[in-house]
């Protein structure tokens, strides 16, 4: 009798640990569910409402009759200009940083430090990154509001993303590829330049691809060292200031005299935008996968 | 080429290397200095105290008032509650995709918080300006819909992506056996995931949670497109509130370059500065000092 009790407790108690789980699996699915739905909310939204603005001629026009109509290829231009001097600053820097790093650089208390800084640094505020490229390349370097200013401040933003991605790409390579090639005889840099840099070569990639994602649609940092609202005529040196797509949609949208009628523009933009950022980011992505699955060790 | 010219080649190259390696620290010696060179003219106007807690900022009155206090309240807030939302939801997703989701949803999955991380923050700060704000306003019939409330689950969107990436990385390293011992005994997946493996990463989920309200607090154009600009301390989560980036970005443009005014943001830099790094610092402190939860040492 007290058995069957028993048993009818224990049955009963195994289905309410099996209820919980069910409850629990739910809850986690649904967290799921709002993250793909507000990201394909939100980029269905921007999609709906940009496409019906871009053409041929707004991707290749300059803005007309005070931004409220034409297309925005400076904007595209400019952004096109900030990101790759961003990249040119940053690439060289970032994999030789992660050369040291994962190459030649002993636990320490040195490297420790280096390690430190080089978080703090990811974890800058990009409006931070704006007010120091305000102070030190656009006034006491005197670079003044430019394309070098702003690439020179994105540069430095993405530095830690390539440092990182750089770094893990480099530990990726087996250790026995190294010893293979310093047992021939081949020095410690020509082993890392012959034999670890080419099989790192992928995982840098898409560091830096993911890279000139960030810089491209980053605002806050050039604010005040690169964007201008308008220009009449495209950038002629790295000292000319440029339009860029994300400043774009911002004084767009909320500094313009004219917020209503330039707002299919505004979704225009942000749709093209959009697009480059997930579309750089969804090449890195891939291209990751395909090294990932071909992969020979 | 000797041995000697080759083995001197060599430590060139180390140390070269090392001084590129060094160029963070640089950087970041650089940013100190700048910041506070270019801020520093505020304090003999006001004082350390005043701006810091002073409540009025008025930066463009005549006399002017530079009291940041209601900025750095509105920071909180928004991070406090942005935090409050994303939290669950990036937690919950990391258990998701490294316990319970089949191979494929999980290869699936990861690309979707990338892109989503990777979304610009202008385009954020757009939707919730142009979608979110008319919305609210007509739905709860507010005053305004550029508001704490929308800022908050805005700036959670920004931060869900780093809090479930670095959670999962959390979870996954895990070891595998105390999840075998877990079963073993007879527990269910839920009470599996819920005593032990939450338990064993929760000094990495503590410093994901902590990174991502990093990200939050500095995080520039959303709050200063969506939380609506009045700098004012809040009386209701549905008032307009101006955090400290977006003071900074929305009057730098307007400061005349050397005015007092113009030093009382770079100041405002400093403090967030000094706010985002305590919290990158206190995530690498517990990310290194519970390091080593492996088998041994639990």
């Amino acid at each position: 009798m007290i058995s069957v009790k028993n048993r009818a407790q224990h049955s009963s108690s195994m289905k309410w640990r099996y209820i919980k789980q069910r409850l629990f699996f739910a809850v986690v699915t649904s967290a799921v569910a709002l993250i793909i739905l507000s990201l394909g909310g939100i980029l269905s939204y921007v999609f709906i409402n940009g496409i019906g603005v871009i053409n041929w001629d707004f991707l290749t026009q300059h803005p007309r009759d005070s931004m409220t109509a034409g297309g925005i290829m400076p904007a595209i231009i400019g952004t096109f200009y900030l990101t790759l001097g961003a990249i040119m600053i940053a690439l060289p820097l970032g994999v030789t940083s992660a050369i040291y790093l994962s190459e030649y650089a002993k636990q320490g208390a040195l490297v420790r430090i280096i390690r430190i800084g080089i978080n703090c640094l990811a974890g800058v505020p990009s409006i931070v990154f704006g007010l120091f490229g305000l102070a030190l390349f656009v006034v006491f370097l005197r670079f003044g509001s430019s394309i070098l200013s702003g690439s020179l401040t994105l540069g430095i933003l993405i530095l830690p993303t390539i440092i990182g991605a750089s770094e893990e790409a480099l530990k990726a390579v087996p250790q026995t590829f190294r010893e293979a090639s310093l047992a021939l005889g081949v020095s410690k840099w020509q082993t890392i330049l012959r034999v670890v840099l080419p099989n790192a070569l992928p995982g840098i990639l898409t560091g830096s691809i993911l890279g000139i994602g960030r810089a491209a649609g980053e605002t806050a940092p050039i604010m005040f060292t690169a964007a201008a609202f308008f220009t009449a005529k495209l950038p002629h040196s790295i000292f000319d200031e440029v339009m860029a797509l994300p400043y774009h949609i911002y004084v767009l949208a909320t500094a313009g005299t004219h917020i209503d009628q330039t707002r299919p523009i505004q979704y225009g933009t942000a749709l093209v935008l959009l697009a480059l950022v997930l579309g750089v980011d969804l090449i890195a992505i891939v291209i990751r996968g395909y090294v990932r699955r071909r992969k020979r060790w | 080429m000797s041995f000697m010219s080759r083995t001197l080649k060599e430590t060139i190259i180390r140390n070269v290397l090392f001084v590129f390696a060094f160029v963070s620290i640089l950087i970041l010696g650089l940013i100190v200095l700048f910041l506070f060179q270019e801020a520093f003219p505020i304090f003999k106007v006001t004082s350390v105290t005043d701006f810091l807690f002073g409540q009025e900022w008025y930066p463009t009155y005549d006399p002017p008032e530079f009291g940041i206090w209601p900025l750095i309240v509105a920071s909180f807030i928004v991070t406090f509650f942005s935090t409050l939302i994303a939290v669950p939801i990036g937690v919950l997703s990391a258990v998701y995709i490294s316990e319970i989701a089949p191979p494929l949803v999980k290869e699936t999955l990861k690309p979707v918080i990338e892109l989503l991380a990777g979304l610009p923050s202008v385009v954020l700060g757009f939707f919730g300006m142009v979608v979110v704000a008319p919305w609210m306003q007509e739905t709860f019939d507010l005053p305004t819909g550029l508001n704490i409330v929308n800022a908050s689950f805005m700036l959670a969107i920004m931060a869900i992506p780093t809090i479930s990436s670095i959670s999962e990385d959390a979870l996954y390293s895990v070891p595998r056996e105390f999840k075998e011992a877990s079963y073993a005994l007879g527990a269910t997946k839920f009470e599996t995931i819920a005593r032990v493996i939450i338990p064993a990463a929760l000094s990495g989920i503590s410093t994901a949670v902590i990174l991502g309200m990093a990200r939050a607090i500095g995080e520039t154009m959303v709050v200063l497109m969506v939380a609506g600009g009045a700098a004012a301390i809040p009386e209701s989560l549905f008032d307009a509130v101006r955090p400290m980036p977006a003071s900074i970005a929305a009057e730098m443009g307007e400061a005349p370059f050397g005015s007092n005014h113009y030093h009382a943001l770079f100041a405002t830099g400093v403090v967030l500065f000094f706010l985002t790094l305590a919290f990158n610092l206190v995530a690498d402190y517990i990310s290194h000092k519970f390091k080593e939860v492996g088998s041994a040492t639990l």
